[in-house]
Parts: structure tokens; C-alpha cells; sequence
């Protein structure tokens, strides 16, 4: 019954009676990474793929969102699927601030990554003027296999990230650059 | 040592936090003589300001409200709104009558193929152009299943706001078969960009064909299974019976259209009054409501879901024979193989594609029921490229306005199955 | 069943010199009112024993800048659900004073119709209890939809307009 069910590897390290020997970022990276907790910022069309998504189909939780939290303080990646107008922005920012490092951000569908089709005056060119992004899914609506390799990009990304990176320079840099402290 | 003492700061902190948070309680409840707003709900204690942000959970979309409340009760609700307004009708100015069909997909996105057929029927009109009886009943068709789309996302969220995520998950794969056939159909999930204005761009295949009969055997049970969820449960019955219910003459005042009318009393539907794309041949019931609340308006949505695939069936039964597309040359991209063979195929092929239709001017209104009442179009053309105007009448946008009066008096959970009851969706009310 | 001449028939009647260019384009009655009149006029229709036209479907309203002393329209759809009908009410304004007196009176659901048409063309209605904007930021100070602002965000930066050909 077991034998299908694909299990994540543990990582390299030195094993014995009882003991096992690796590195934090290693373990740390691997736990991040199969406990993403989302915050679905779900504005508009990408909202209701993304509810496909989570749905059974193309089930969100077995990578491990089980909880989507709506509670940016107990959030670990933050997925905005839809438009985000001018009128939005301030709020966007708001929630990204509230959520604890390490976070994640993930623009889901055309609107969010670049302003879509729709060039206007309300309209905010892409989420990426007010906030730091992570990885681009275009599409208009993505396709749920398009979210869901989103998603595993994040989860590469967690995996594979030093645990000193919300603290080097080059990090903080990037914050400051959108006036963020 | 540290994390000792930091334990006891954040001990003492929370105590703190506990004793000033006492102490307002204190004061909230010390007798204050029993005040009356200007509407005459009396309130006793200090009005809380409670923000129902616009980032929602679960999806309805976003807009704001923010409530006074007494306690538990709503005193009043201010709503601000606009934040998708993605200026949809400056944007029609700019594209070709074929292009704005886009930006109907995204208007209500949950049932998109009625938003695109209504606005191909408003250019169709304005430009006169008869369109036979086969694309009429596969539009009939195609609108019906997104009837049934935005109905199945409307009460599937109704049921998870009162918590119960079940009949939502059980319910959702029938949408998921939906947009299977709308794959057939145009090869797009959700915004499908459905038809051409003077048709449908390809026939029904026999793959489509099989499916909607498929999905007419297999809908029927899980719908009956999703009734037997909520219809009788007495927890559900509890939380939405007498809950938002609004009068007739006050609906009919605010504009009303659609389920949330319907189950106010009033049987207006833009099918049967204003019979558009063959809708006179068929029969079908529409199921009216009483009082108006959340309780009528989920009953009606269900018994329009029964009502649609009564109309499906029928379509398909006797689905006519010929073309599906209309005698129109010139507004309707002629087949390939006349284009490289014969001359004014060419031209009409370069003319449309080019977006130089020969539009009269003049203006039109043109209503389709949708998933939540009468979607118009106002279009005035003068002659050119591009609409001079053209102005989206939404039903979200309308009756919204009567929330705060829906809810007066409520408590913040009965507030919450109200705004999903009515089916609110941020892109019609904003666009 | 209510034809178009009978309704325009009664409507004369009534209000003479105040409507005028009665047309029935995709045979829906359209006609232009006076200012002055126009709430007298819509709770005469709506009051009216046979007309019977207690629904408002839509307002909205239309700029063109090139007629000179009409630039604004101003739109209401109504309809009669008792007798099936529908007619379009079409208000004429100019630049300089566009103002139009408010229905919230007569129909509740007037109060956004008429925010939403202030916001994007910037016509007043007077005796609105709160007319701001809707769909905009409350700090825009201009009315987009009018004519000679055009589409596209002027601040942007990145979208040259040459490469798109603009």
C-alpha cells in the first residue's frame, strides 16, 4: 500500500545506532520546503484556478500546503493570483510586511507578474514595483500543473537556501530598494 | 537564563495586555444609558469599527466593508469597492468589436461563455446579422453550463463559509468536468474567449458531445448528494433561514436581478422576457423564492441548476442540423480553403482581421440573464474601428448597494453568509 | 402590450416642450428630456397607472468633446417589468454646468449608478448624500473615462511607446 507513495530523501549525512549527522540548512532546507504554508492573495480570474487547485484534483496539500493560512503571520509563502490595481497596492504591501522571514512570494498569472492585458491607468504594471517576487507564473489563468510547478520552484528555492540569507547584505539591499526595512 | 527571562517579560506583557483589555471591557460595560442611531437601532455600549478588509479568505473577492458594530450586532456597514477596477470600459474604446470579447471573459469569470455570448449577440445586433439555429442552441448549451459553473462555486462557498468544506470539494469536481468541455469547445479552462461574432468558431465535436452527455448522467446524483448535505441539515437551516432577507419592493428598488431577486418573489428572467438565441423553444421553470433570505437565494441557485440541465438535454435532443456560423462574410473570418482561392474571401479575410469592420452607427442595449442577473451591454458605435462607448450594466455592481441594509441588525457570522449568498465577484462589480 | 408610439404619445402629453428626438433605434424607445424636468418626468413614469416603469436598469453617461453646449450625455435605461418595456432617457449637458438632478428618491439603486458615473466622467448630481468616488482612488483628480485622457498610466516608465506603436 505504501510502495506508490513517493517519499522526499533525506539528506547526505553520516548515520549510526541512533544518531545522524548532517547539517542544519540541509535538514532545516528539507523541512521548509514540504511545510509550505500558503497565503492566497486571491484577487481575481487566477483566484478561481487557484481554487481549482486546491481542490482534489490537482490536490495543493499533498506538497505540503495543507493549511492555507489566511493570517499573514503564519504564512510562509505568499501566492498573488490576480490583478492587483493601484488601489490594492498599499494593502499588498501591508500583508507582505506582516509576514515573518523566511517568506516567499509568488506571482501567479499575467496580471501579477507584469499588468497583464491591462495597460491602464489603475492598474499596477506587476507586483514586483512594490515588492520582492520570487518566481513568475504567466499565464491568463495559469493552468493548476502551472501553479503547481510554481510551487515546486519555491520549493527548490527553500531547499537549496543558506540559512543566513535573510541576513546578508545583498538581501537587505534588495529590501531597501522597494522601502522596505 | 535568557529565555527565563524573556519568558516572564512576555508573561508580564501578556498580563498587561489582559488587564488593559479588562479594563476596556470594564468600561464597555458599565451602564450607559441606551442610545439610538439616526435609523433607530439602539445600541448600549461604545460602537466597535471592525474592518472586513478587503483580503478576504476563501475567495468571494475584494472589497471592503467596514462595519459598526454593537458587540456582535451590526449597527451599519460602509463599503468601499474599486479595488480591481481594471477600467474595462476605457480599455473597449481602444479594441476591435472581436477583442473586447476578452475582457468579457473577465468580468464574471465564474461563468465566462454567458459574458462572452451576451456581448457577440450586442454586436450581432448592431450589426444585423441573423445567426442560424444550430450556433443558437450550442450557445444555449454552452450558456447553461456556466449557469450551472457559477452556481456550483456560489453555494459550494455558501456551504464553506458555515464551515462545512465537504459538499465544496464534492461539488468542485463537477466544475472541473465542465471545463473539460469547454476545453472541446474553445480550449481554454476558465476565461474561454467562446464564439465569433456570427457563430460559434467550430461545431460541437462528437468528443464534446460525449462528454455533455456524460456530464448530464453523472451531475444529477452528485447534485442530489449535495442536497441532502444542506437542504434539511439542521445546522445549515440554523445559520442561513430568516438571515439577509430583503422585500420585494426594496429588492425592485435597488435594481435587483437574477437569483437574488428571484428569491425575493419576483420571477424576472431576461430568458423569458426578453427570449434571446432560441431560448422560446425550450421549456423550463424558473423558481421564485419568498422571503428573500440567504435560505431562498441558496434553494433558488440549486433549483436553477436542475432547471439548466433540463434545458441542456432538451437542446441536445433536438439539436438542428447546418452550419454553425452565419452567412456573413464580412464580420466572420471565411474558411481558409476560400481564402486562398477566391478574391473577396481574401479581402475579408484582411479587412476583419485587420479589425476594419463596417460597423453602422447607432446605439444598442442588449441584456443576457447571467449567472447573477441581467448582464447589459450598451454599445454605441460611430462607424469606426473601435466602440465610441460601450458601457457594462453589471448585476454584482447593482446589488451590492444593499448589503448594508441586508445586514443591519445581524451578528458578524450571519454578515458573512450574506455577502456570500449574494454572490458577489469582484471583477463584475469593479470592472 | 405597449407600443412605442402610444408610450411617446403619453409622454408628450405630458411634458410637451421638455422631450424632444423621439427614436426607436433596435426598437428600443430612446428620447431626449430636459434637465428641469427629469425628475418630474421619471416618478410621472414611474407613478403612472398603465406605463407602470418602476425599474431602473442602468445610468450612465457619454462624453463628446466636439459638440459644442452638449458634451455630456447622460443616460437612464428604464424599464417596465409589468409591460415588458424598455426605454432609454437620454439628458443633454454642457460643459460648463454638468449638473442633473439625483433619483435616489425614486429608485434606491440609484446612489452607486450615480457615483460610479461621477467618478469616471465627472458629472454632479445634486442631492446625492454622498457623492465621491467609487472605483478610483479617492486622491485621483481626474475623471478618466473623458476623452482626452488617455489609457495608459502616464508614470510608467518601462512601456516605450514607440516599440508599441502608440
Amino acid at each position: 500500500m505504501a510502495s506508490d507513495i513517493k517519499m522526499v530523501e533525506g539528506p547526505e549525512s553520516y548515520n549510526g545506532a541512533g544518531f545522524q549527522a548532517t547539517s542544519f540548512d540541509k535538514l532545516i532546507g528539507l523541512a521548509r520546503a514540504n511545510s509550505l504554508w500558503p497565503l492566497p492573495f486571491a484577487t481575481s480570474c487566477c483566484g478561481i484556478e487557484f481554487m481549482s487547485t486546491m481542490s482534489s484534483t490537482y490536490d495543493l496539500a499533498r506538497f505540503g500546503s495543507e493549511r492555507p493560512s489566511f493570517s499573514p503571520r503564519q504564512a510562509d509563502m505568499l501566492l498573488v493570483a490576480g490583478t492587483i490595481a493601484k488601489k490594492m497596492g498599499p494593502i499588498l504591501k501591508q500583508v507582505y510586511l506582516q509576514m515573518a522571514e523566511p517568506r516567499w512570494v509568488m506571482a501567479i498569472g499575467a496580471c501579477a507578474s507584469s499588468g497583464g492585458i491591462f495597460d491602464t491607468y489603475s492598474v499596477l504594471q506587476g507586483i514586483d514595483r512594490i515588492i520582492p517576487v520570487d518566481v513568475y507564473v504567466p499565464g491568463c489563468p495559469p493552468r493548476p500543473e502551472q501553479i503547481l510547478d510554481g510551487v515546486m520552484q519555491i520549493q527548490e528555492l527553500a531547499k537549496n537556501e543558506s540559512l543566513r540569507r535573510r541576513n546578508t547584505e545583498e538581501y537587505q539591499k534588495l529590501l531597501n530598494s522597494y522601502n522596505i526595512q | 537564563m535568557t529565555e527565563r527571562i524573556a519568558f516572564t517579560q512576555s508573561l508580564f506583557r501578556s498580563f498587561t495586555l489582559y488587564y488593559m483589555v479588562s479594563e476596556e471591557l470594564d468600561i464597555a460595560n458599565k451602564n450607559v444609558p441606551a442610545k439610538k442611531d439616526d435609523t433607530g437601532v439602539q445600541y448600549v455600549n461604545e460602537l466597535t469599527t471592525l474592518n472586513l478588509g478587503p483580503t478576504h479568505p476563501a475567495t468571494h473577492g475584494i472589497f471592503q466593508n467596514i462595519l459598526q458594530m454593537d458587540g456582535e450586532k451590526i449597527v451599519s456597514s460602509e463599503q468601499t469597492i474599486g479595488y480591481i477596477h481594471r477600467a474595462f470600459e476605457k480599455i473597449a474604446e481602444r479594441r476591435p468589436f472581436y477583442q473586447i470579447t476578452t475582457l468579457t471573459d473577465r468580468m464574471n469569470y465564474c461563468s465566462s461563455p454567458i459574458n462572452n455570448m451576451g456581448w457577440h449577440m450586442t454586436v450581432e445586433k448592431l450589426l444585423g446579422v441573423e445567426i442560424p439555429k444550430r450556433a443558437q442552441y450550442i450557445r444555449v448549451i454552452m450558456m447553461e453550463l456556466a449557469r450551472v459553473a457559477d452556481h456550483i462555486i456560489c453555494n459550494g462557498i455558501l456551504g464553506v463559509d458555515t464551515g462545512a468544506f465537504t459538499g465544496f470539494l464534492y461539488i468542485y469536481q463537477e466544475r472541473e468536468f465542465i471545463y473539460e468541455i469547454y476545453e472541446e469547445m474553445c480550449g481554454a479552462r476558465l476565461t474561454t474567449n467562446m464564439g465569433r461574432i456570427g457563430g460559434m468558431e467550430r461545431d460541437l465535436s462528437p468528443t464534446a458531445i460525449r462528454k455533455i452527455k456524460e456530464f448530464l448522467a453523472r451531475f444529477p446524483k452528485i447534485l442530489r448528494e449535495f442536497e441532502n448535505l444542506f437542504n434539511r441539515n439542521r445546522i445549515f437551516m440554523d445559520r442561513v433561514v430568516n438571515v439577509g432577507g430583503i422585500s420585494a419592493e426594496r429588492a425592485l428598488s435597488y435594481g435587483f436581478t437574477g437569483p437574488n431577486l428571484r428569491a425575493a418573489g419576483v420571477d424576472y428572467d431576461v430568458r423569458v422576457m426578453n427570449p434571446y438565441s432560441s431560448y422560446q423553444d425550450f421549456e423550463f421553470d424558473i423558481p421564485v423564492g419568498q422571503s428573500g433570505d440567504t435560505y431562498d437565494r441558496f434553494m433558488v441557485r440549486n433549483e436553477e441548476m436542475w432547471q439548466s440541465m433540463r434545458i441542456i438535454q432538451q437542446a441536445l435532443d433536438n439539436l438542428p442540423e447546418g452550419p454553425h456560423y452565419a452567412d456573413a462574410p464580412q464580420y466572420y473570418l471565411p474558411p481558409k480553403q476560400e481564402v486562398y482561392k477566391n478574391m473577396e474571401a481574401l479581402i475579408y479575410h484582411f479587412k476583419i482581421v485587420m479589425g476594419e469592420i463596417d460597423a453602422p452607427v447607432g446605439e444598442v442595449y442588449h441584456a443576457v440573464e447571467g449567472g447573477n442577473g441581467e448582464l447589459g451591454f450598451y454599445l454605441i458605435s460611430d462607424g469606426g474601428r473601435t466602440p465610441y462607448r460601450l458601457h457594462f450594466r453589471r448585476p454584482c455592481f447593482i446589488y451590492y448597494q444593499a448589503y448594508p441594509e441586508m445586514c443591519k441588525g445581524l451578528t458578524l457570522s450571519d454578515a458573512i453568509v450574506i455577502m456570500s449568498s449574494m454572490n458577489v465577484i469582484a471583477g463584475e462589480l469593479d470592472a | 402590450m405597449l407600443t412605442n408610439e402610444e408610450v411617446a404619445q403619453t409622454i408628450i402629453q405630458q411634458f410637451g416642450q421638455s422631450v424632444s428626438d423621439f427614436d426607436d433605434p433596435y426598437d428600443l424607445l430612446t428620447f431626449t428630456a430636459d434637465r428641469d424636468q427629469l425628475f418630474a418626468l421619471i416618478s410621472f413614469l414611474k407613478e403612472h397607472k398603465t406605463l407602470q416603469i418602476g425599474f431602473l436598469t442602468d445610468i450612465t453617461a457619454i462624453h463628446y468633446p466636439d459638440t459644442k453646449g452638449m458634451e455630456f450625455c447622460v443616460v437612464y435605461h428604464l424599464h417596465s417589468l409589468v409591460n415588458n418595456f424598455r426605454l432609454r432617457i437620454k439628458v443633454y449637458l454642457s460643459d460648463e454646468d454638468v449638473h442633473v438632478p439625483t433619483i435616489i428618491p425614486l429608485f434606491a439603486g440609484a446612489n452607486w449608478m450615480e457615483r460610479e458615473t461621477f467618478d469616471l466622467f465627472g458629472v454632479i448630481f445634486d442631492g446625492h448624500p454622498d457623492l465621491r468616488r467609487i472605483l478610483n482612488m479617492e486622491e485621483m483628480d481626474y475623471h478618466p473615462m473623458l476623452k482626452q485622457y488617455p489609457l495608459e498610466d502616464e508614470t510608467r516608465e518601462d512601456k516605450i511607446d514607440a516599440l508599441f506603436g502608440r
